[in-house]
């Protein structure tokens, strides 16, 4: 078989699999002004029970895995960090011809990570027989932060003013995904193995993988809601969220193949590099770098790359890192 | 029953401010505040601040002067930027020194006259 039957196949299998449909799902029935949306507090609760279960298992890998199996790739998702913001807001400013303030603010989103694509990278290279490493949510917690402050120091630096960068970045160190991505690192690292059995059932396998397709059917609701903003946004953010997405993507297989990671592993990296932020970064931005719209970025993040990254994304970057591996 | 006329202040915020605008009412003076989720339409558009999360109103019952740094704050501050409206009116509380801080005290005591 030629490559690009082998990408149209991996695409295929992407298609056709719960997460993707559960997410067009949720769009078609916001198109369609349908009355559903799952509870708050259950969507809440889902991306909660995602994130901790997600760190205790990384957790538990990690204690597994020998540490200089994961300094390279650790450093590389690091530099991936600081370079994703600075790539951004070059292309928002000099080809979208943005203000400042709205290029650093989408740079925030687009410099940090979306831990939805994450965990469906994971699903989908799991499901096609490439499992990524273990410590992948290592990772995920590294490049969660760096992309943000180099984007609102960028807008400190830039637009003057009285900021309170450090107060906001105190926020995002403890939010929701850091605290239980980490905290979960944690606690999975440190337990002892036979406890860890015991509750593994519930945190691992088919009910998290269950969760995993309603938290997407949400999302999907939540993207649809923003369809309507793309008329307000435009074609040049359209292009920038797919383009975008792709470039950080590629450069995310690329360096992580470089650093060891298996074709799984970097395709995973590869989809937390083209992915952006619309949990931790929104507030951040809103608060120090208040003249940005959060319509251009919320719209970008959510409403474009998010999706691209669950129907092609994921497996574009996953054809890409077994071709490199190949 | 005594009443003592006090100022309640109601400010309908975007969710990201709910800290900063409370941290600002008790440095200029309010001894509390309310919080609530609030839904609707303005100026802005109906997701006035468009973050995910819902609207928040705050409520305080101060006396005058405090009342009027809280206004006068919130228009130097929030307003520019951010989805705020903010008013004041007069209220009548039964137990009128629950609501005033130490260095307005007097005020309240002076009112009640």
């Amino acid at each position: 078989m030629n490559e690009s039957g082998a990408l149209l196949d991996i695409l295929r299998a992407n298609l056709l699999s719960p997460i993707p449909l559960a997410f067009a799902l949720g769009v078609a029935a916001r198109l369609l002004k349908s009355e559903f949306s799952l509870p708050r507090d259950i969507y809440a609760g889902l991306g909660i029970y995602l994130l901790f279960a997600l760190g205790l298992k990384g957790g538990v890998e990690l204690g597994n895995a020998p540490l200089a199996a994961i300094v390279v790739p650790a450093l590389v998702t690091l530099g991936l960090g600081v370079i994703r913001p600075l790539t951004s807001y070059g292309v928002l400013r000099s080809v979208g011809r943005m203000g400042v303030a709205d290029s650093a603010g989408i740079a925030a989103h687009y410099g940090s990570v979306s831990a939805v694509t994450f965990i469906a990278a994971l699903a989908f290279t799991d499901g096609v027989g490439l499992p990524a490493e273990g410590f992948m949510p290592t990772l995920l917690a590294i490049l969660e932060v760096p992309g943000i402050a180099v984007a609102l120091m960028i807008g400190a630096v830039k637009l003057g003013g009285d900021r309170p960068t450090g107060e906001v970045l105190h926020e995002v160190l403890t939010g929701r995904t850091l605290v239980l991505l980490g905290g979960g690192l944690l606690v999975g690292a440190l337990s002892d193995p036979g406890a860890w059995e015991q509750v593994k059932p519930f945190y691992d396998g088919a009910i998290f993988k269950g969760a995993l397709v309603l938290f997407l059917l949400e999302m999907g609701v939540v993207a649809g809601e923003r369809l309507a903003d793309l008329k307000e946004t435009g074609a040049f953010l359209l292009v920038f969220g797919v383009v975008m997405a792709i470039a950080h993507g590629l450069l995310g297989a690329a360096v992580g193949t470089w650093a060891g990671l298996s074709p799984g592993g970097a395709t995973v990296l590869a989809s937390m590099a083209a992915s952006a932020s619309y949990i931790a970064a929104p507030p951040a931005v809103r608060m120090t770098i208040p003249e940005a719209n959060p319509t251009l970025s919320l719209t970008a993040a959510l409403a474009i790359t998010f999706p691209f990254n669950i129907v092609a994304g994921i497996p574009l970057y996953l054809a890409f890192a077994t071709w490199l591996a190949g | 029953m005594d009443l003592h006329e006090l100022f309640l202040v109601t400010l309908v915020v975007e969710p990201v401010l709910e800290d900063h605008v409370t941290r600002d009412l008790l440095e200029l003076g309010a001894t509390g505040f309310t919080v609530m989720e609030a839904r609707g339409r303005g100026t802005r558009g109906i997701r006035t601040g468009d973050i995910p999360g819902h609207n928040v109103r705050i409520e305080t019952v101060v006396a005058k002067s405090v009342a009027e740094r809280i206004l006068t704050r919130v228009q130097e501050k929030w307003f520019e930027q951010y989805a705020v409206i903010a008013w004041a009116h007069p209220v009548k509380v039964v137990r009128g020194d629950k609501y005033v801080a130490g260095e307005t005290q007097g005020e309240a005591e002076a009112d009640e006259e």
